[in-house]
């Protein structure tokens, strides 16, 4: 017995790694279709979005890269598919140079081919700019005077949706998705108050505690936090997705890492007891 | 002297009205001169980081460093990339190039979808950032089996409220706790978690001021560097 604890306490962290897999990608094969159930924070992010009409314009901050895809594209995708379906009109940028081949994917699957909506109409984007809080604060005075041109290198003069949007107070609500600095918090601190401009937020699920305060200060006016946020929001649209279809693998994978936190520490206890009565 | 002062009398003079512009409308068209120089700092900043990469690199390459195969790597990527995003649609601009610079069915020059630059992302970057995330989640198992030890209530504490809200935030949670797991784990975010990270957020604020008071008002000079 004792030299069987003694095997587990010690045993190759491959064989952890391989029991992690197991349990993350049998799901995405055989998912468990669990009813998931939808938590405050999110319902909020999906009222500000209904209470927007058909023709406001909302800024879309794509403010992540493709280490936080997995987690913040289906955010996106079910955003955009929400903006969309209501005709609400998006100008889009993103902070993160590594952000612009995903907003572009996503606002050309959604934006142009699944809504047939007109670039430059209906939809713009602005692409990258350096610059992190400064960008943020100057986009509030003139996104004209810190993007000339679009992300294709149009100046926004010859865009027709520019011509009637050129600072936050033409838009209805900022739209953040955002997977680290610069993002959420940026946002807020440089700009919710300076210009009076109503956010939601769609974050990772490792940053979601931090916004908490803000949620609760109205600062953020809704926030989804992660895999599990992105899956509640896709129930809220009627567009299951792949936030929904994760939520069987993340669900088995906590469900392992708790296991593996209890079976790790019950060895520990017996071995300790066992050292300290010899 | 000067190498000091100057710098000094600059953040003084620019902190002071940075702040009284935020009070004073009035003083808005200079801020915002200001803010799109800030701006155009950084992106100089961003370049002269790919230079410091490149000549880092470079040195380590000639002198044959240990790992100095990375290095050619990194090197011969970044000339790639630059080359293919920035260095060819700056030639076609200049000299008004209009045809495409095709190479196997794909644009040479620019950084959309559907170029090499686009297909590089897809291809190799995205792949490998997505991958050295991924493997987060397989240290996390390892680590929380062989080191998440319960020595003491705070450790006991900890974990039980990370198995708490583990359970709560995901569907499983719900289905087997008839709602009560992610009631709790709710609970945990919105009365505890909510009052930690706000007294770590106005704390972190106060400090903000008072460092930047104390840089405005000359106070603060390690920003200035050793002499």
């Amino acid at each position: 017995m004792a030299g069987v604890l003694h095997r587990i306490e010690h045993v190759d962290r491959r064989i952890i790694f391989l029991i992690m897999l197991v349990s993350i990608s049998v799901p995405l094969f055989y998912p468990m279709n669990l009813p998931i159930r939808v938590s405050p924070e999110v319902r909020l992010y999906y009222e500000a979005i209904e209470a927007l009409e058909a023709g406001d314009v909302v800024y879309l901050a794509a403010d992540y890269d493709p280490g936080s895809k997995p987690e913040l594209d289906p955010m996106l995708k079910a955003s955009l598919e929400h903006l969309l379906r209501k005709d609400i009109r998006i100008v889009s940028a993103t902070l993160w140079p590594a952000g612009v081949p995903l907003l572009e994917a996503g606002l050309d699957t959604y934006a142009r081919d699944k809504y047939s909506r007109e670039y430059g109409v209906d939809y713009v984007n602005l692409g990258f700019k350096e610059g992190k809080e400064n960008v943020m604060v100057q986009l509030g005075k003139s996104f004209r005077a810190v993007f000339p041109t679009d992300a294709y290198g149009t100046p926004l003069e010859e865009l027709p949706l520019m011509a009637e949007v050129d600072r936050f107070a033409d838009v209805k609500l900022l739209v953040l998705i955002s997977a680290g600095y610069p993002g959420t918090k940026e946002w807020v601190q440089q700009v919710r108050n300076r210009y009076n401009a109503p956010m939601i937020s769609g974050c990772t699920a490792v940053s979601a505690p931090e916004y908490y305060p803000y949620v609760s200060s109205n600062q953020l006016s809704g926030l989804l936090g992660g895999l599990s946020g992105a899956a509640e929001y896709e129930q809220l649209i009627g567009e299951p997705a792949w936030g929904t279809t994760g939520m069987s693998a993340q669900s088995l994978g906590h469900v392992t890492i708790v296991i593996l936190i209890l079976i790790g520490n019950v060895v520990y206890l017996i071995n300790h007891r066992r050292k300290v009565a010899a | 002297m000067l190498r000091r002062e100057i710098p000094l009398l600059i953040t003084i003079g620019v902190g002071w009205f940075m702040v009284l512009e935020f009070f004073l409308p009035i003083l808005e068209p200079v801020s915002t001169e200001l803010q799109s120089w800030a701006i155009i700092m950084t992106a100089l900043a961003s370049v002269l980081g790919v230079v410091n990469v490149a000549r880092i690199n470079t040195l380590k390459v000639s002198r044959k460093q240990k790992d100095w195969g990375y290095s050619v790597v990194l090197l011969l990527g970044m000339a790639v990339m630059i080359s293919l995003g920035t260095v060819f649609p700056i030639i076609k601009s200049l000299f008004n190039i209009e045809s495409a610079w095709g190479l196997g069915g794909m644009e040479l020059s620019g950084v959309s979808r559907g170029t090499w630059f686009g297909q590089f992302y897809d291809s190799i970057f995205y792949p490998m950032q997505a991958t050295m995330f991924s493997l987060l989640a397989f240290y996390i198992a390892s680590a929380a089996f062989r080191s998440f030890r319960i020595r003491s209530v705070e450790a006991a504490l900890l974990a039980i409220t990370a198995m708490i809200i583990m359970i709560g935030r995901v569907p499983i949670g719900d289905a087997i706790s008839g709602g009560f797991l992610p009631e709790l784990s709710d609970w945990i975010m919105n009365v505890p978690n909510l009052a930690a990270k706000r007294a770590i957020l106005i704390g972190a604020a106060l400090g903000a001021i008072s460092t930047g008071l104390k840089v405005i008002m000359g106070i603060e000079r390690n920003f200035l560097g050793g002499d």
